[in-house]
């Protein structure tokens, strides 16, 4: 049994086919990209997704051997994420479905980007650490959905890594600049460090990181200034969360993991309470469709389907609102 | 020796790892006390860590002293050390209300988180808040709650400081207690609203506008 899994909540247009097992067949995709300096343009990444769509799906379908007949359901992420590029997504989803009368399945991305990193890692009973540009959040599985222990107040890691790069005319992926620049950091300039509860708070940040720039520090100690204390921030509201909830297990994912002093703080959270870190890894980082398709793959099993008149996008869908009847605890 | 949760303890001994600190019994001067101790973390850069640590012993210590003259019940401290990053305090033999709620009636559930709420709202008043209220840093002790873990505590007036307090517990219900989440919020509010008078509406407001702002973050 093959199901297609559609993204296309932010700059990324992804489809991919995996199995009812959770085997990837394929895994395609094309990423808008915005010109140095600027962020995502709604908009103009959703035209992006409608010329790319027929090209990525037929990749999809070529790389994995399997022809649209063979499909057995069609996973789409209706939220959360931008209202214009969700409505490219969910309607390719939807005339796909009814054109080959198999069910479509509301995914929410967020919850995505959970459950393919635990089909990837193997994590049983994590508590997750969801960092990207849309989302900095801490959760943690109990009576039927993902409760939230702890989140930013303001913007996410991803957005301070973002918006600093664009004030400075980096290109994009913003995060692997900024990292590549700390490599040769000579100093640490103490920066606001904001910690309420197992909640962050990185605007100050951004702001100060951008002050010191402006005042004649150097780029590279600004961008290991910067990491250092966001990532600090969020390894001690995990290490928080952690004790207050008793986890064994870390997960890291979100396209944010991929950024290794994250990691290895988050590394060290854990042996500091015997527990297990879980990073997520390339190309399951970043948002894809493998994660929507495998997502879809379990709530089908669970019996979520959607009609095609309520499978309406949802730009601000929690992830703590999602029912998962597929999973225990 | 002591008797702690039913088990005879020899001194000194830990009984919690927190995420910042561990919490060990022990005897100072003749008497049982609490000994914090903010213990360095590998995952910090070495000078960021020791300033966090110097900082917040030293800032705890302020904070509990300033609660206190405000009628809020909480542990004395009896001594910082700075070279150990460490607080003598009193020892509080209780249970979390984490640990409570679980285990009591609705009725005494309500009474409870009321009388938390007007805690909160008394310290507010008085212009501090907490910065980290979880169910886990109330000690109720038969009944009478102290508020511990002043380390992310400020002195602030500000509407917004007050709403990520009410915020905080408010996930902290909500994540532990989540079966009557609802009841155990509507009795805090209460006594919070008892307390704090009208103008407790706008501190509820920026509670909801603060969630609202953090959830999912539209990239521009």
């Amino acid at each position: 049994m093959y199901y297609l899994g559609i993204e296309s909540t932010a700059h990324t247009f992804g489809a991919s086919v995996v199995d009812e097992v959770g085997k990837i067949y394929s895994n395609a995709q094309d990423v808008y990209k915005s010109v140095a300096g600027s962020g995502i343009h709604p908009r103009e990444a959703a035209e992006h997704h409608s010329e790319v769509a027929a090209s990525v799906l037929r990749e999809a379908l070529r790389d994995a051997h399997v022809s649209a007949k063979e499909l057995s359901g069609i996973a789409v992420a209706l939220g959360p994420g931008l209202g214009p590029c969700l409505r490219v997504g969910a309607t390719v989803a939807r005339s796909l479905s009814s054109y080959l009368a198999i069910p479509l399945i509301p995914v929410n991305h967020a919850i995505g980007h959970i459950e393919i990193g635990i089909l990837t890692t193997g994590a049983i009973d994590p508590l997750v650490v969801l960092v990207s540009g849309g989302h900095t959040a801490i959760a943690a599985f109990s009576g039927g959905r993902w409760r939230i222990f702890g989140e930013t107040e303001d913007i996410t890691i991803g957005n301070l890594f973002d918006m600093f790069a664009r004030e400075i005319n980096l290109p994009s992926p913003a995060g692997q600049q900024i990292e590549k620049l700390t490599q040769n950091a000579s100093k640490f300039i103490p920066l606001p460090y904001v910690v309420k509860g197992n909640d962050v708070s990185y605007s100050g940040l951004l702001t100060a990181s951008l002050a010191k720039l402006r005042s004649g520090e150097r780029l590279e100690d600004v961008c290991y200034s910067m990491q250092e204390v966001s990532c600090s921030m969020l390894a001690e509201a995990v290490e928080r969360s952690l004790a207050y909830t008793g986890k064994k297990e870390i997960l890291l994912t979100g396209g944010v993991a991929a950024n290794k002093s994250l990691k290895d703080k988050l590394e060290k959270v854990a042996a500091i309470h015997t527990a297990v870190c879980h990073t997520v890894t390339s190309p399951y980082t970043g948002d894809n469709g493998a994660q929507i398709a495998w997502t879809g793959v379990l709530s089908q099993r669970a019996g979520v389907i959607a009609q095609v008149e309520d499978s309406q996008v949802r730009p601000r869908w929690r992830l703590e609102d999602v029912d998962i009847p597929w999973r225990r605890g | 020796m002591l008797t702690f949760r039913g088990v005879e303890a020899k001194l000194p001994t830990l009984i919690y790892t927190g995420a910042e600190a561990e919490i060990y019994i022990q005897e100072w001067f003749g008497e049982i006390v609490i000994r914090k101790q903010r213990v360095p973390k590998s995952y910090r850069a070495p000078m960021l860590d020791s300033n966090i640590r110097h900082m917040r012993t030293s800032h705890e210590a302020t904070m509990l002293r300033e609660v206190r003259k405000l009628g809020v019940a909480v542990p004395t401290v009896q001594h910082i050390d700075q070279e150990s990053t460490s607080l003598i305090m009193d020892f509080i033999n209780g249970r979390t209300l984490k640990e409570e709620l679980h285990l009591i009636s609705k009725s005494e559930r309500r009474t409870r988180c009321r009388a938390l709420g007007e805690i909160l709202a008394a310290m507010h008043l008085g212009g501090v808040v907490h910065g980290d209220v979880t169910l886990s840093n109330v000690i109720s002790q038969n009944g009478k709650l102290f508020l511990i873990d002043f380390g992310l505590g400020n002195f602030s007036k500000e509407v917004e400081a007050r709403g990520v307090d009410l915020l905080l517990l408010n996930r902290s219900m909500r994540s532990t207690h989540y079966m009557y989440h609802a009841e155990l919020f509507r009795s805090f509010v209460e006594g919070y609203r008892h307390v704090f008078g009208r103008k407790s509406r706008e501190v509820f407001e920026k509670m909801g506008e603060v969630e609202r702002r953090g959830r999912y973050f539209e990239r521009g």
